[in-house]
């Protein structure tokens, strides 16, 4: 019997990005918050420190800072025809835990969805007609718009120090920066971080064919920074130690960095680690989550945390399953379509390139998240998609963040995998390639959802979540029409060698390919068609909020984080604003 | 089966000479070792050698089969001394006795199924019970292809049986020998390129053939100094900065 602990103003499950923002909104609102966090507590000081954070083994390959699988795991089958199986290990994907969750180990490129995203569904619907919209195509207008999300962006820049050059600053097209993005109300925090060789290569080759290239916008601070809440932030080394790796200048932005200090001594916030969420009680006449049960892993106690608040803030897998096994909103099902929870399940679709040039050379290890270019020109609806076959794109870049020597390494297809000749190999081009990737977008299909597995349980005996999920012909086509024009580019820079490599027909869990999920709990204007709201909230249950890439309907061609942080500052605003004064409903179905 | 009881020694006996720093002509003791393993009498213990190295999870026969394929994979030659003397054998037994080579942070509940590909690794074994599982297999294969265990054979049938194993045309009974040769490529390669400190990449070896400086301090003032140029420096490692 879980042990019953006294009522407070709200509670967040998961201390990630959105659980930290949200907190530090809530105690400044005077709230009393706790929160619970599956994982262990990490801070810059102890944890993010000279020699031990440059260890690629340690954290690149073994995985330190990932969700633990022996506790719990997702299962996953290509089509509904298939026997789900548990990922015993990650690989496709890496959801982080502890507390600044995902957000430590990520490369930090950090992106706005454009205004038309936000309407996709009425816009090709205007633009191309409502029966080109493939049937199984489940795509949805956002519940919010771009211009309304437009000062929530510009909140979080603040918050992380991002580094870039505006290309539409109020409206007016500005150069340098990107030319397709939408109005932006101020330039970025700080200027550019600084561009590789192989960057520049690719700048001015996509230059020369009419694209419109300019710096990678990342949540690096090219610069020491004075954050939003005060906190400095330190400049970026160039140590080329980003992704799955903690940054030991307090360049790349966590909250860990940018906001937990200021929690931390907060007399009306308290941190709960190794705290793991097992249950959302859920009074469904009341349409209220009352508290969460959750239980300390250092003691084997379980604890009843009551909250006149609830934040879901976990991942993506992990909102959804909450939800169902809770029974709040309606499963979603197939072959009937019906019901919401779990519906428009999405996988970023990225693909890429390498090429290979034996009359240039630069130092493959120097370098960051930010070191490399992009075009705009193929995303989302900047390019008319008449007579193509396919909607949505992606934006394309160039350059490795860095090169590492497990991971980092490439020789030609067909050159020999070991023994003298790869060595030879390896050592002839190490310092002489580079990579391209495409941020495909993905729009949702009615074949790809998550549900509970009927077979496999987590460590408490809960059912996983099972994800069904493939790449679709539209998102296929879409990643070749990408991949041509990378290879348009790479022709242009005149390499010795290239490869494409496009993506395979069916996903599979291995290797590495984007912590890109996205759906489950999708945000929508009513809620037959969504789960929560356009503050986030819960249709079922006015006091839970559901924050993170879950609520969203599809993913578009960028990295999620930069709206996953706007929406959790839009949602906090209605909530501290509006919900605190009078609890109940904020939109009324 | 005679075989099985001679002791093999030979690598750990290379090993515990790297280690002891005596060794000044690496390479060549090496290779010395590495024919020396396959001999049908034990080699003698040289004076230099105190003890041999100790092994926490491989057995003499895993340690000796393991020596013969880090070496295969990675041959001393003009960039590197080979994979038994830079610490990969060592790296491979530490990594097995490691949490990781438990299995730890690994979803282990059944019911075990054989699912496909895309569904990735579904065996009920840890890595340490999946190398020992694979050794056993390649030797058992290399028995009844060539008559003797791996490690005994000749360099050059090493060679082939490691690309029939990557080929996936070693006729394995149990376990897939490619999903082994994979794992075994895999870890070869972590030994021999991560931080010295994991028992591979003695002497930064590997850094040193790639030209890869190890960890910086930062990078920050060199980075417009170096956009073109190749930058040099002797590699650091996270014992270096300790």
């Amino acid at each position: 019997m879980a042990v019953r602990l006294k009522e407070i103003d709200a509670v967040m499950v998961g201390m990630g990005w959105t659980g930290a923002i949200l907190a530090r909104e809530f105690t400044k609102a005077g709230l009393s918050v706790v929160g619970l966090e599956r994982g262990p507590d990490r801070t810059p000081g102890e944890n993010f420190t000279l020699p031990s954070v440059r260890d690629e083994l340690r954290y690149a390959q073994r995985l330190e800072l990932m969700q633990d699988n022996s506790m719990d795991t997702i299962t996953f089958r290509n089509a509904a025809a298939e026997m789900a199986l548990p990922i015993r290990r990650f690989g496709a994907f890496l959801p982080g835990e502890g507390v600044g969750g995902s957000g430590i180990h990520w490369g930090a490129l950090h992106w706005r969805f454009q205004p038309a995203d936000f309407r996709i569904r009425s816009h090709l619907t205007d633009r191309y007609g409502a029966k080109s919209i493939p049937e199984d195509m489940t795509i949805q207008d956002w519940p919010v718009s771009y211009d309304e999300l437009e000062p929530h962006y510009d909140r979080f820049d603040k918050l992380c120090g991002v580094s870039g050059k505006a290309g539409n600053l109020k409206g007016k097209i500005v150069p340098g920066g990107n030319p397709f993005e939408g109005p932006r109300s101020d330039e970025y925090p700080n200027k550019p971080i600084k561009t590789s060789t192989p960057s520049l290569m690719f700048a001015d080759a996509a230059k020369s064919l009419g694209y419109h290239p300019f710096p990678a916008p990342v949540a690096i601070a090219s610069a020491a920074y004075r954050n939003s809440e005060g906190l400095t932030l330190g400049a970026c080394e160039y140590c080329g130690f980003c992704n799955r790796i903690a940054c030991e200048a307090n360049a790349k932005a966590s909250a860990n960095t940018t906001i937990m200090p200021l929690l931390r001594p907060d007399a009306k916030f308290e941190l709960r680690t190794r705290a793991f969420a097992t249950k959302l009680i859920y009074d469904k006449p009341g349409k209220k989550v009352t508290g969460v049960v959750y239980t300390d892993l250092r003691t084997g106690e379980e604890f009843e945390q009551r909250a006149g608040i609830i934040v879901l803030s976990s991942y993506v897998f992990s909102n959804t399953q909450a939800l169902l096994l809770a029974g709040i909103g309606e499963p979603y099902e197939r072959p009937s379509g019906k019901g919401v929870v779990g519906k428009n399940y999405c996988y970023q679709f990225e693909a890429g390139a390498e090429a290979f040039f034996d009359d240039k050379e630069w130092n493959p290890f120097i370098g960051s998240a930010g070191t490399s270019a992009c075009i705009d020109d193929f995303n989302g609806e900047n390019f008319d998609h008449s007579g193509l076959g396919f909607f949505g794109g992606g934006y394309i870049n160039s350059g490795p963040a860095a090169a590492p020597p497990v991971s980092g390494r490439a020789v030609p297809h067909g050159t020999p995998r070991w023994g003298s000749d790869w060595k030879r190999a390896t050592v002839k081009w190490y310092h002489h390639f580079t990579r391209f990737n495409t941020q495909g977008s993905v729009y949702a299909s009615r074949d790809n959802f998550m549900d509970l597995d009927p077979t496999y349980k987590d460590a408490f005996g809960r059912p996983l979540i099972r994800m069904t999920y493939n790449g679709t012909d539209n998102d296929h086509k879409m990643s070749r029409y990408l991949l041509a024009k990378v290879e348009e580019i790479i022709k242009a820079m005149n390499p010795t060698h290239y490869e494409m490599h496009p993506r395979p027909r069916n996903f599979t869990i291995v290797p590495y390919q984007s912590t890109h999920n996205t759906g489950g709990t999708m945000m929508g204007s009513d809620p037959k068609s969504s789960v929560v709201n356009r503050y986030l909230q819960a249709w079922d249950a006015h006091n839970l909020f559901i924050m993170g890439a879950s609520v969203f309907p599809q993913q578009h061609g960028y990295n999620p984080t930069g709206t996953v942080g706007a929406l959790a500052y839009w949602s906090a605003k209605a909530i501290t604003e509006q919900y605190i004064k009078t609890p109940g409903p904020l939109v009324h179905a | 089966m005679v075989d099985d009881t001679i002791p093999r020694r030979g690598f750990l006996l290379s090993a515990t000479a790297i280690a002891t720093g005596l060794a000044s002509t690496v390479q060549g003791d090496a290779q010395t070792a590495t024919v020396s393993a396959s001999a049908s009498s034990p080699t003698p213990i040289p004076a230099v050698c105190a003890e041999p190295e100790v092994m926490l999870a491989l057995t003499a026969t895993e340690a000796a089969f393991v020596s013969a394929a880090v070496d295969a994979f990675i041959p001393a030659d003009e960039l590197s001394p080979s994979g038994t003397d830079c610490g990969i054998v060592t790296y491979i037994d530490r990594q097995l006795a490691s949490a990781w080579g438990g299995g730890a942070k690994t979803y282990r509940s059944g019911p075990y199924q054989k699912g496909k590909p895309e569904q990735g690794y579904q065996l009920a074994l840890t890595p340490k019970e999946f190398f020992s599982a694979g050794i056993a297999e390649t030797n058992e294969w290399s028995r009844m292809t060539y008559g003797k265990e791996f490690d005994r054979l000749a360099p050059a049938d090493r060679i082939s049986a490691l690309k029939a194993m990557e080929e996936g045309k070693a006729e394995f009974i149990g376990l897939g020998c490619k999903p082994f040769f994979e794992a075994l490529l895999a870890v070869t390669m972590e030994g021999f390129f991560s931080d010295p400190i994991y028992g591979g990449n003695r002497d930064k070896a590997a850094w040193k053939m790639l030209g890869f400086p190890g960890l910086p301090a930062t990078y920050a003032s060199k980075f417009d100094e170096y956009l073109a140029k190749r930058y040099t420096a002797p590699p650091q490692s996270i014992a270096d900065f300790s």
